[in-house]
């Protein structure tokens, strides 16, 4: 459904996205990582046709986005970035607006307010102004104006942002559900919310794709990805060291395996050993790895890195 | 043309939503009442005409105007409703056009508002109403003018203090280039080409054949020409600001 190829985004001298190139099928979730100013926000514009591309092609269902802007438009629910919503506007007369945009009338339009409102929870505030609104309940008006045409594909520019947990746990829920038949991507810097909503990830620094896999191998891509830790009466080091390289945690050991093909019976040779030394083990388990290491390892300038 | 209505609803829609609106029309008919009855020696002219009323209009809307218009675009973009906006299955050519005839219509409707002068010169005298009717057409171009100029000014910036500033005095451009003390001041020097040249730019000029009720086609395309130039301008400024 999405397409980007090669996309170069420059503002002046600055290049704000540098040759980055991503598919999105429906039925996936896409999770667009990165820190502040790597250019999520400037490729996310580019694709629903804010900013046109300095170079590269965009198409969103089979539209170029810059040769047939409104057809591809018409695919798109697009959430920017802070929610903007019109503030002097009720929810109501925000949503019909929306849906009048989209060129739904009468019954359709009814039909198309009421069922955002039901699934973004905003029956309660259905006639108030957005400006007295709660920074949660302008986020989801804005939210349930992309959604008011039930489009084929959704981007969403950091939709838990500013959501207090009960929130952002029920805007998780909802992406992973319309991820089943849309395509639907989303930025955050959120770690938790890859594994919570993503079926695959990217995460981007300086304008440029470092990593894209799904959670998994991203994961797997971390330096304690496979390492065996473990708490053990009388374990030593000494012996742990014979597996591979060996770490002090706090009531604990880490140890690391040799190579990949090690990782694999890592814990079973530790078991062995404890059992061969009649040590007394207390926890023991494998790391599968943290996505906050492996973001900051492959996001950070050289000089930073451990 | 559907998502023209629909953005031009909207945008009359927020003019009412705050009390923006009102206050406006108040100042507006007070100032015009003003402008004809007092400054403008209604009574002491014996004149049964709107020669009074309108004479004024030009520097009237100097002001009010681009209080209509500020925050067409500068809003928009200080808000990024702009970004949802253009992100919605429109051209940037529609919604410019959108916005500025919602502006408009609510102009027209503060013009509209003013009709007991043209009762009370019915009441006084036998003015020919032809002529009145060209003087409102004209006034109503001559808002649209300023108004596609507020537009444009509009789109420039995010503050809406500045968008004022910036477009109250690119229309005082337009009436001080055919202002009868500006070109007297200029004949001194000028060639009389020149000086018809600039002043063929001025607003007054143009505004003047109305006034008498002759509805010339060139004034016609002068003031429907600063529109579309306006607007035009609108579109690449917009544009220009997306492609970075």
């Amino acid at each position: 459904m999405i397409r980007i190829e090669n996309l170069v985004k420059t503002f002046g001298a600055k290049r704000a996205v540098d040759g980055v190139s991503f598919a999105v099928q429906r039925g996936e979730v896409l999770g667009f990582l990165g820190p502040n100013g790597a250019g999520k926000s400037t490729t996310m514009r580019v694709l629903t046709g804010f900013y046109p591309p300095s170079s590269g092609r965009v198409s969103v269902g089979g539209h170029d986005v810059v040769e047939e802007p409104l057809q591809a438009k018409r695919l798109l629910g697009y959430l920017p970035e802070n929610a903007p919503s019109y503030p002097d506007m009720s929810v109501q007369g925000f949503l019909e607006f929306a849906a009048a945009m989209r060129g739904l009338d009468g019954a359709a339009r009814r039909s198309a307010v009421g069922r955002v409102v039901e699934r973004c929870f905003l029956g309660s505030v259905l006639r108030q102004s957005i400006d007295t609104l709660s920074k949660g309940y302008k986020h989801r008006t804005c939210l349930a104006q992309a959604l008011i045409h039930d489009p084929e594909v959704l981007v969403l520019d950091e939709p838990t942002d500013g959501l207090d947990p009960n929130q952002k746990h029920e805007v998780r829920n909802l992406i992973r559900e319309l991820g089943r038949t849309k395509a639907v991507v989303f930025s955050t810097h959120i770690l938790e919310e890859v594994d919570a909503a993503c079926s695959r990830a990217i995460i981007i620094d300086r304008g440029r794709i470092v990593a894209n896999g799904t959670p998994q191998e991203l994961r797997a891509m971390s330096e304690v990805a496979g390492a065996v830790t473990l708490r053990a009466d009388g374990a030593s080091e000494e012996k742990l060291a014979a597996l591979g390289r060996v770490q002090r945690l706090e009531g604990g050991i880490r140890v690391y395996p040799a190579d990949q093909g090690a990782a694999a019976t890592l814990a079973a040779r530790v078991v062995e050993l404890a059992g061969r030394e009649g040590w007394r083990l207390e926890l023991l388990r494998t790391e599968e790895g943290q996505l906050d290491e492996v973001f900051r390892r492959i996001t950070l300038p050289d000089t930073v890195k451990p | 043309m559907r998502p023209i209505l629909t953005i031009a609803r909207r945008e009359l829609g927020a003019y009412f939503a705050s009390p923006v609106a009102y206050v406006f029309l108040v100042i507006f008919l007070l100032l015009a009442g003003f402008f004809t009855f007092t400054a403008g020696s209604f009574f002491e002219r014996g004149e049964a005409g709107l020669a009074a009323f309108f004479g004024w209009h030009p520097w009237l809307y100097l002001v009010l105007v681009p209080a209509v218009g500020m925050r067409l675009w500068s809003e928009e973009r200080r808000a990024g409703t702009i970004e949802l906006l253009l992100t919605m299955p429109v051209t940037a050519w529609q919604a410019i056009v959108g916005k500025f005839l919602a502006s408009w219509l609510f102009l027209a409707l503060a013009l509209a508002l003013t009709f007991p002068v043209v009762i009370t010169v019915n009441v006084l005298g036998e003015p020919d109403n032809g002529a009145i009717l060209a003087g409102y057409l004209g006034s109503l171009l001559l808002a649209g003018g300023y108004l596609a100029v507020s537009c444009m000014t509009s789109a420039m910036t995010r503050n809406q203090v500045v968008s004022f500033i910036l477009s109250v005095v690119l229309c005082l451009f337009l009436i001080l280039a055919g202002f009868t003390p500006v070109t007297d001041l200029m004949v001194r020097w000028a060639s009389p080409a020149l000086v018809d040249t600039v002043a063929a730019f001025s607003v007054i000029t143009h505004f003047d054949g109305f006034q008498k009720g002759v509805i010339d086609s060139r004034d016609l395309l002068f003031f429907l020409s600063v529109i579309g130039f306006a607007l035009f301008a609108t579109g690449v400024i917009i544009r220009g600001h997306r492609a970075g």
